[in-house]
């Protein structure tokens, strides 16, 4: 775990890292650093289609309410006028996507995170607080097979941080 | 340069800013932090939640009238069925667009200025939906069977009136706070975050732990966040334009001269966000003095919101003129008696108050003058809040008591019970208010991060 100072330093550590051959790494940052979730390994995001799912399941769904009471379950002849009063269906099957759609995205959103997850390793991380305040971190795991603990530990200081420190499971 | 116009284009660059110069990103988020975690409660801020919880008492009595008794307590009759109430209603949801204009739509067009205001804007409504989801309930004459407008197979095979504007309303208006909560939610995770990881008690490290859901700003999730964040505002800014349509439509689906009208779903609309942006400053002036968040919320902040309800207002002024013209232009008898009673019958007073509130006092805003100074600001916005009232009051109570035929003619008056509601959930509204600002963050902080960034990166780019 190394941390720096500006959002500059931990994408090109990032960067650097990555031309180095990790890549089991993340970066943890108080606001989001433009580049640098591609720059960990991080491609595009699944959330846009799930929240496309989501919209068109409320669309029909919305519709779908409507539409077979007053059509199959209970229609009502009101003065001979159609049972499919499609325009009049619109406003809430419109709501429903809304609703459904930003259901989607928030849920979707989430739980692709992995949240709510309480714990972590690295709140273990000394200074790891400064992490939601003003420090960036960047994180190279165990995990990753480049991985070894004094040849990682003396690369990222090479990327001069202010501080390296390892972390605990 | 001689000295006149550098002094000018330092005063011009000084009002440009977002953001008072010389803040890092531990400074903005420390600044706002403290304001939960370390500040002292204060005798202002007790005696505003005492007089506010008075009032929800307040409400809680009026309330509970109204549901022992009934609706009769209020000022409605025949041919006036609805009264207080919905005027209540529509005034509450219109004042919450606002705040989902400012998170939602802002966000889309990458105002730099909205950074500051979205927290407690959109805190502003989901409190105002909350109040104005009251009245719907309260207003019914059998609110214990109020779940039948809800749709559920029963045994008898009903369903739901789908094709009224009443069932869109539950719907639109549903939606509508289940959205603004998630959408205000979604932007605090990560200052919850924040405010774990700077609490010194473990009780409130552990509350603010299980909210925050164990954010800690992995670049990985950030990027997910970002995209949830913009497709929520895709979401949320053609929601506000169809809520408040769907809640005009209560009106304009009825016959009656003066509702029957389709200038209403965009005159609604804009009405909306006028009187949203006037309660956005009612609220933004006195927490930016009495929190001194002038480095935050700066001239610029006052000056934009100032604008845009100059703008709104003007929409509104044009609406106005266009359904008078409309309906002499008509020819239609009861439009034009409709138009003539608004401006000489038995509720005149009312209607001439509401032109200066809405159209004469805002042009106030025309002058910089006024719009750089906040108190001046913030009595215009009280103007336009009552002027918003007495709006839908008027179209309400004027367009019921005299329709088409005069033997059914008659008045409105209300009664102690109609005001005891109506300031009871001005009570509710500004307790939540009062509690959200004692516990949450007022401003979006992890937002004045990305601000600092991107001033310091435009600095750079400028210096070179």
């Amino acid at each position: 775990m190394a941390e720096f100072e500006t959002p500059e330093e931990i994408l090109h550590a990032a960067e650097r890292a990555r031309a180095e051959g990790y890549r089991r790494m993340d970066g943890y940052s108080p606001f989001p650093v433009e580049g640098l979730a591609e720059a960990v390994g991080f491609g595009k995001t699944k959330l846009s289609w799930i929240v496309i799912c989501g919209g068109l399941t409320g669309a029909c769904g919305g519709f779908f309410l409507q539409w077979w009471p007053n059509v199959i379950g209970y229609p009502l002849n009101i003065g001979g006028k159609p049972y499919n009063s499609w325009p009049s269906f619109i406003p809430i099957t419109f709501e429903l996507t809304i609703l459904f759609s930003a259901l989607s995205a928030v849920f979707g959103m989430i739980a692709l995170n992995g949240l709510p997850q309480p714990y972590h390793p690295v709140f273990n991380a000394p200074n790891f607080d400064l992490a939601s305040r003003d420090r960036f971190f960047l994180c190279i795991e165990a995990r990753d097979p480049k991985f070894n603990l004094q040849a990682t530990k003396d690369f990222l200081a090479s990327l001069e941080p202010v501080d390296v420190t390892e972390v605990d499971n | 340069m001689d000295p006149v116009e550098t002094d000018n284009r330092a005063a011009v660059v000084e009002i440009e800013e977002v953001l008072a110069p010389g803040h890092t990103y531990r400074s903005v988020s420390d600044r706002v932090s403290d304001m939960v975690l370390t500040w002292p409660v204060g005798y202002r801020w007790a005696a505003g939640l005492a007089l506010a919880l008075g009032l929800l008492f307040t409400l809680h009595i009026a309330l509970a009238w109204v549901f022992t008794i009934g609706v009769g307590v209020w000022g409605i009759n025949i041919p006036v069925g609805w009264g207080f109430a919905i005027t209540n209603f529509v005034w509450w949801i219109g004042i919450g667009h606002a705040g989902t204009l400012i998170s939602a739509f802002l966000l889309l067009m990458r105002q730099k200025w909205r950074t500051s205001i979205n927290r407690f804007a959109e805190a502003m409504t989901i409190f105002a939906v909350a109040c104005a989801g009251l009245f719907p309930l309260a207003h019914m004459g059998r609110p214990w069977v109020f779940w039948w407008i809800l749709p559920y197979p029963d045994t008898m095979g009903l369903w739901p009136q789908f094709r009224s504007p009443l069932v869109w309303d539950v719907f639109a208006v549903s939606t509508y706070l289940t959205v603004s909560l998630l959408f205000w939610y979604v932007g605090l995770l990560p200052d919850l975050g924040t405010l774990r990881d700077r609490a010194k008690k473990r009780i409130t490290k552990i509350i603010y732990g299980i909210v925050s859901l164990g954010w800690r700003g992995s670049a990985e999730h950030w990027s997910r966040y970002e995209m949830c964040s913009l497709l929520l505002a895709g979401l949320a800014t053609p929601l506000v334009v169809s809520v408040h349509t769907v809640v005009s439509f209560d009106f304009t689906i009825a016959l009656i001269p003066g509702w029957h009208s389709t200038i209403f779903p965009p005159y609604f609309v804009a009405g909306a966000i006028y009187s949203g942006f006037a309660m956005v400053l009612t609220l933004a002036i006195p927490l930016r003095k009495y929190y001194h968040l002038e480095d935050f919320v700066t001239m610029k902040h006052l000056d934009f919101m100032a604008k845009l309800m100059l703008a709104t207002g003007l929409v509104v002024t044009y609406s106005y003129l266009m359904e008078t013209f409309m309906a002499f232009y008509s020819g239609n008898p009861f439009d034009r008696y409709m138009m003539l009673n608004r401006m000489t019958g038995p509720y005149a007073k009312v209607f001439w108050t509401l032109i200066f509130c809405n159209l004469v006092g805002p042009q106030v805003l025309w002058l910089s003058k006024i719009r750089r100074s906040p108190w001046a600001l913030f009595a215009v916005s009280l103007v336009v809040q009552t002027g918003m009232w007495l709006e839908r009051f008027v179209i309400i109570i004027t367009g019921l008591h005299r329709d088409f035929l005069p033997s059914s003619w008659g008045m409105f008056y209300p009664t102690r019970w109609d005001y005891m509601t109506f300031l009871g959930t001005l009570g509710l509204f500004f307790t939540l208010f009062y509690l959200f600002i004692r516990f949450l963050p007022m401003i979006a902080i992890h937002e004045l991060r990305d601000l600092v960034h991107k001033t310091n990166e435009e600095s750079a780019a400028v210096a070179h």
